[in-house]
């Protein structure tokens, strides 16, 4: 459709006027004229919902806003062009079958071998292996290994040792979803554990020996602790609604020497509406302080999100200070259960806390682990009551602690948004379906790509330069304050805000610093090379050789330079008072609307360039520069870059 | 950019000839002038009833005149009073804290001034045009202004010593009355009719605009803290007295030392400079979003929070530049 205008929706800057294509994986915007050819590309697969609004002299709006939290506004010059776009985004944004998701068409252009080989990065038995599994307390089990057990769980699942395959078939009898008490970490130091499962079907009364059973093998795998920690993470009063159900909770007269403790947190339908009411207030046309932070407290997330830290601190505190043993549970053990035993394993162990570690935490306690990814981030049309940011919940739980502890992570803030996008996204196999078996019988890891290669490849760009595997904050167990603590939660808006470029600072410490370390490195291999020269000089004995060093404009090579006037600036809007000013002072570039990428500000990690090498996607004459899959990126990038948001002062 | 007090036009509409001419000798040649008022329209009229005002458009007909209210400073002291009280808050409900910070006003004020600050920088690198500000006295929030106007404009004023002649000069020289507004802090057991955390508010926003562009600026966080801490309590006397003619009387240039002279020691700056710093002359300007703006746990929060872990990351980030 042609004569489409793409609005800047936070300034009055004038909209872009271009072509809207629509294709089977993408919508893409290609504005007219320019020499540059800016395009918006947008996956399907992103879209979180389409708004018609009503039609005005200008045209017909059209509102897209996306589940990475990216929103744009066109609008349609003819009104029944507009209907057209609006059902066809509607079916498209809701495929029925997996087929219809770009992870089947997208092509990186690798091998049969590399792409097994990008499948085989993470290995869970290594992980296991690494934890000090098999020893003589804990085992693999393959009673599930048809998943004729529970269909949710892996096929290799760690148990005591002395548990046998009847104990654990009578157990996932006797819990939710028959997701069966199941190992998820083991401390070495000191045999404590993290176990997880579903709720017991106990009703007010109901018994089982097996499950009974389960729990004394779990606490006697522990010689170190007399006693087993049971938590279950629901608030009390709906743990106890579930007992009219037929499910509930463990009474602790009924399991020996177990300590019950319910954590409180609420279940996806609290979490949807709260993350719904904080995307509202980030929508807010120039909102006051006021409008902001009574948005963010009524909207109730970062209350949520401490919650679920609390929990994981509780967790890490049981078993690193007290040794004691944990069995954690929710409903069905599938979401707050997994992020709660992620948060705690993140806290006690400095290996999730590397990249690679960060990415086998999330295959071990996300995806074996049969956490929903396809009713929970809609990868088809489904019922939009599971829909609900449960493991985006988790991220923003990382980042958090990114905030409080700089130097503990190895990976940087634009990896988690990138992992956070790539959920949605579809473009790799990774999280699609609602369990391993699902993947398994779309044979997924034959017909997609992995999503970790593809980060991997692209380290460089996801991490933290102020990381040492030997400092201080990454040995052992972080303690994150617990009280007074509030304050420390903060509104992450590199994610929630993360189009709007404008909002965040303009220069980027953690480029600058990555840059200052790439050129050390650089200066140390040139040293070496210039001293293993200058040995050999001093053994020939010749005299006359130069040796030329490189100078190295560190801002210019590295993209800081500040003689470049377009470098992180233009004002906001400050007042309605000066509309007669124009829009740009004559020494500025002209800029684009946040939504466009120029070639200079992407990094190769990027998630819009990795799809761009996909020839299949039906869209004639694209540059190799032109983004996919959803607009900027995150503001660790905005160092480079010109790009604001503008607002509406009061 | 200038700077005055309201003018006193009282209610029978009074004008000064020589008051205009001095103003219109700053308008560059074909260009307009705005006046940046700090007080509401309706503060600004009712002002005349005490025999102040504001300037008249057809007494200065080439000037715009625009209000930018910013409150006054008793306002501004309710809001620390708040503020403290919150983050000394021991409970741990989530709610309360972030409804107890948006009570206390403190980050309406952070955007309020420097929305006001760049507009005034605006009006003059945007559109040429020379601007004044004033608020009522001239010596608040016209202060404010003024030199985070300049703090935007002139990359100068983002050096060490450049920032340091910019507070002898907008605030010092100009006449902010020190002794009256930093006297007791947020605590104290009476009502002070004066005090008022104006120039921590100040530093405030120079601290949002340096966590919002960490390479501009040739000083770090811990310089500002510094200048906080001894404009309250000091053993120089650079902060002492409310103008220049009391600090004369006094003799204090004679019987005190200096700040600066011990700041500006070698072993002194450089614990207050920014190992990010790459000088650049760019006009910076801050975003005033809500989601911009952040509570100053340096200042606010530095009794509350282990600072350890933030300081690791600050010395391994030193120590990533030293190797360098």
């Amino acid at each position: 459709v042609e004569n489409v205008r793409l609005l800047d929706r936070l300034s009055s800057r004038k909209a872009a006027v271009g072509t809207l294509y629509l294709t089977a994986t993408h919508v893409i915007f290609v504005e007219n004229g320019s020499e540059t050819r800016k395009e918006t590309w947008v996956l399907h697969s992103q879209i979180s919902s389409i708004e018609k609004q009503a039609t005005t002299a200008t045209g017909c709006p059209l509102l897209i806003r996306c589940k990475n939290f990216q929103v744009i506004q066109l609008v349609i010059p003819q009104e029944r062009d507009c209907h057209d776009i609006y059902i066809s985004l509607i079916r498209l944004a809701r495929p029925v079958k997996y087929e219809e998701l770009y992870c089947f068409s997208f092509n990186p252009k690798l091998d049969k071998e590399e792409r097994e080989q990008g499948w085989k990065l993470v290995d869970l038995n290594e992980e296991y292996n690494r934890m000090g599994i098999p020893n003589n307390c804990w085992q693999i089990s393959d009673v599930n290994r048809d998943y004729g057990v529970c269909d949710s769980y892996p096929t290799e699942v760690y148990v005591p040792k002395s548990v046998t395959a009847h104990i654990i078939v009578g157990s996932s009898k006797f819990r939710s979803r028959r997701r069966f008490p199941a190992l998820s970490y083991y401390c070495k130091d000191n045999n404590a554990s993290i176990c997880r499962s579903s709720q017991p079907l106990s009703g007010f009364s109901a018994r089982c020996l097996e499950d009974e059973q389960m729990l004394q093998a779990i606490r006697k795998a522990n010689p170190g602790s007399d006693f087993l920690y049971v938590v279950d993470t629901r608030p009390k009063l709906n743990a106890m609604a579930n007992r009219a159900a037929g499910k509930g909770y463990e009474n602790e007269d009924n399991y020996s020497n177990i300590k019950f403790q319910f954590i409180g947190i609420e279940n996806i339908h609290v979490m949807r509406n709260s993350l719904q009411k904080m995307l509202e207030v980030c929508e807010l046309k120039s909102p006051s302080m006021s409008d902001f932070l009574w948005g963010l407290e009524n909207s109730g997330w970062l209350k949520h999100i401490k919650a679920i830290m609390d929990a994981g601190i509780f967790i890490a505190k049981a078993v690193a200070e007290e040794g004691v043993s944990v069995l954690v549970h929710c409903s069905d053990g599938w979401d707050r259960t997994a992020q709660v035993c992620s948060v705690a394993s993140l806290l006690l162990d400095p290996y999730y806390r590397t990249m690679k570690g960060f990415m086998v935490l999330i295959e071990k306690d996300w995806v074996s682990f049969g956490h929903k990814f396809n009713h929970r981030y809609g990868n088809l049309d489904g019922d939009p009551k599971e829909i609900s940011p449960v493991i985006d919940q988790f991220i923003e739980c990382v980042w958090q602690l990114m905030e409080q502890f700089p130097c503990a992570f190895e990976f940087n803030e634009r990896f988690l948004i990138h992992i956070q996008h790539h959920i949605y996204s579809c473009q790799f196999g990774n999280f699609l379906c609602n369990s391993q078996k699902e993947r398994r019988e779309l044979k997924i890891q034959e017909r997609t790509y992995s999503l970790w290669a593809h980060m991997w490849k692209n380290r460089a760009d996801y991490l933290n330069p102020l990381y040492r595997s030997d400092h201080s904050q990454t040995q052992g167990t972080l303690h994150p304050q617990m009280a007074p603590c509030n304050f420390l939660y903060k509104f992450w808006s590199g994610m929630y805000n993360r189009f709007e470029k404008g909002l965040h600072p303009r220069q980027s410490v953690t480029d600058y610093l990555m840059a200052v370390k790439e050129e050390t490195q650089q200066l140390e291999e040139e040293l070496e090379v210039l001293g293993e020269r200058l040995a050999n000089l001093q053994k020939s004995q010749l005299n006359n050789n130069k040796v030329k060093s490189k100078q190295q404009d560190r801002s210019k090579q590295f993209g800081l330079s500040t003689s470049n006037n377009s470098l992180a600036n233009t004002p906001q809007e400050y007042s309605n008072d000066l509309k007669s000013f124009p829009s740009r002072s004559p020494s500025q570039e002209d800029e684009d609307s946040a939504l466009i990428l120029t070639q200079d500000n992407l990094k190769s990690s990027d998630p819009d360039l990795s799809a761009n090498s996909d020839q299949e996607s039906g869209v004639e004459d694209l540059s190799c520069r032109s983004p996919s899959g959803g607009g900027c990126l995150p503001s660790e990038d905005s160092g480079k870059d010109s790009d604001e948001a503008v607002f509406l002062a009061v | 950019m200038m700077r005055s007090s309201q003018p006193l036009t009282g209610t029978n509409g009074r004008r000064c000839k020589e008051d205009e001419k001095l103003i219109n000798a700053t308008l560059r040649p074909g260009k307009r002038g705005y006046i940046i008022d700090t007080r509401s329209l309706n503060v600004a009229q009712q002002a005349r009833a005490k025999g102040g005002g504001f300037e008249q458009e057809v007494h200065y007909p080439q000037w715009r005149r625009i209000h930018k209210c910013i409150e006054r400073f008793n306002i501004l002291q309710e809001s620390l009073i708040k503020l403290v009280e919150a983050c000394n808050d021991q409970s741990h409900n989530m709610d309360r804290w972030l409804s107890k910070l948006e009570a206390s006003n403190w980050l309406t004020h952070i955007k309020e001034i420097l929305t006001a600050a760049c507009l005034a920088a605006q009006c003059i690198d945007r559109e040429g045009a020379s601007v004044l500000v004033h608020g009522t006295e001239g010596t608040d929030s016209t202060l404010q202004v003024t030199s985070l106007a300049q703090i935007i404009l002139d990359p100068r004023c983002r050096t060490i010593r450049g920032f340091e002649s910019l507070v002898v000069r907008e605030w010092l020289q100009a006449g902010h009355p020190f002794q009256q507004r930093c006297a007791q802090s947020a605590y104290s057991n009476s009502k002070q009719k004066w005090e008022a955390p104006v120039f921590l508010l100040f530093l405030d926003c120079v601290w949002q605009i340096l966590r919002q562009f960490p390479c501009s600026f040739e000083f770090n966080e811990q310089f500002l803290i510094m200048l906080f801490e001894h404009a309250y309590a000091s053993q120089f006397g650079t902060f002492l007295g409310n103008n220049e003619n009391e600090r004369f009387k006094l003799k204090l240039p004679q019987k005190t030392m200096s700040l600066w002279s011990w700041v500006n020691r070698s072993e002194e700056l450089s614990k207050f400079q920014n190992p990010l710093f790459e000088a650049n002359s760019l006009v910076i300007w801050p975003s005033v979003a809500p989601q911009s703006l952040q509570l100053w746990e340096g200042v606010f929060l530095r009794w509350n929070r282990p600072s350890k872990f933030l300081d690791e990351a600050h010395e391994e980030m030193i120590n990533i530049i030293n190797y360098n």
